[in-house]
């Protein structure tokens, strides 16, 4: 199962960290496709040392961009079925990755998503707990999809949800995009709970509460 | 207060007709050629009101509003922002265009993903490294 399994990891310099994340996924999972969307330091070389396919946005376009093409490129290997979509700054456990593709193997799911919210595990400041709260509100009522948690980045699709899945937002509203195409295309989901580890150098990289301005109006914005 | 109501009505309207134009979806053709005829009717708005300045005047007291210079700016703020919200969807267009022309060159540039972890590496990075370094030139 793991070797019909990708690994799409959106890359934006994460030249410290990505080698060793790779490394640790890789022992896990033998195929990951780093997406480097235009790093401006040592990412691409890290990540391909950590035993990654690099694919090279000739520009900087975004996360979301990062994680259709890196996708689009995984679709490419008709050996693949399932497609997890990891963080490069080594805050998503391998361990959540495997359980999810698991479910996928094993149940009738297309999508798995996970959360950070189902167990307790997670903490997190008061006023980003808000945020997030206010953005699986917003995502239940406009896409009808019933998460608990709206912006995370471990998930994990099966090759109909990684096919159909459209994501024209670039920048971080793309999270909200899937969900909504999650309802749009009526895939099959289900939560999944996973640890996020909030190390000082994720938390040092990690979204303003301001990022929620500026997905809200990249969604309604046309 | 009361004198100002019809032009106050107005320009809410205008500005709400743009938010409207902003969430809905644009069609090419007549989106094109409605801002083509809003261009000329502007302009010979222009030359109307440069030619016989007390029309102006007499079309803000109508509407009421005190001066025609009142009257002109209301004007320019509203064509200001109409401008703004198209050349902001100008913008998304060209964006999501460099985009799939991006990621496509980025895939086109890569290994072929069947075969570039067919064969399991001898050691983490060496093989697969080497596959990935052979192509940078060409995404440089």
């Amino acid at each position: 199962m793991e070797q019909r399994t990708w690994l799409v990891v959106p890359l934006y310099n994460e030249a410290t960290v990505v080698r060793e994340v790779i490394a640790t996924a890789k022992k896990t999972f033998s195929r990951i496709v780093c997406v480097d969307d235009g790093s401006s330091d040592a990412s691409a070389a890290e990540a391909a040392a950590g035993g990654a396919v690099v694919v090279r946005h000739p520009i900087n376009l975004g996360q979301g961009a990062a994680i259709r093409t890196g996708l689009d490129y995984a679709l490419r290997d008709p050996a693949a079925d399932y497609f997890v979509t990891f963080d490069s700054d080594g805050q998503h456990r391998v361990e959540d990755a495997l359980a999810m593709v698991q479910r996928l193997d094993s149940e009738p799911l297309d999508v798995v998503v996970g959360s950070r919210f189902l167990d307790k595990r997670t903490t997190l400041s008061p006023i980003k707990r808000l945020v997030l709260r206010a953005g699986v509100l917003f995502e239940r009522m406009s896409s009808r999809v019933e998460l608990t948690d709206a912006h995370n980045g471990l998930r994990a699709l099966n090759r109909h949800a990684a096919e159909s899945i459209t994501i024209e937002q670039n920048r971080m509203a793309h999270a909200s995009e899937i969900v909504a195409e999650i309802g749009r295309k009526k895939l099959r989901y289900a939560e999944q709970p996973v640890h996020i580890l909030y190390t000082d150098y994720s938390r040092s990289k990690g979204q303003s509460v301001w990022n929620s301005v500026n997905i809200l109006s990249d969604l309604f914005i046309k | 207060m009361e004198t100002q109501f019809a032009i106050k009505v107005i320009l809410i309207v205008v500005l709400v007709a743009f938010a409207a134009f902003l969430m809905l979806p644009g069609k090419g053709a007549r989106h094109l050629a409605l801002r083509r005829l809003s261009m000329l009717l502007l302009l010979v708005v222009l030359v109307v009101a440069v030619i016989f300045p007390s029309l102006v005047t007499q079309l803000a007291n109508f509407v009421g509003v005190g001066r025609g210079t009142d009257l002109l700016l209301y004007g320019l703020i509203v064509v200001f922002i109409g401008n703004s919200l198209v050349q902001q969807r100008r913008h998304r267009k060209t964006e999501l265009e460099i985009t799939r022309l991006a990621r496509l060159f980025a895939i086109e540039n890569a290994p072929d993903a069947a075969t570039v972890f067919a064969q399991p590496a001898p050691s983490p990075g060496s093989g697969t490294g080497e596959e990935t370094d052979r192509n940078t030139p060409s995404v440089r």
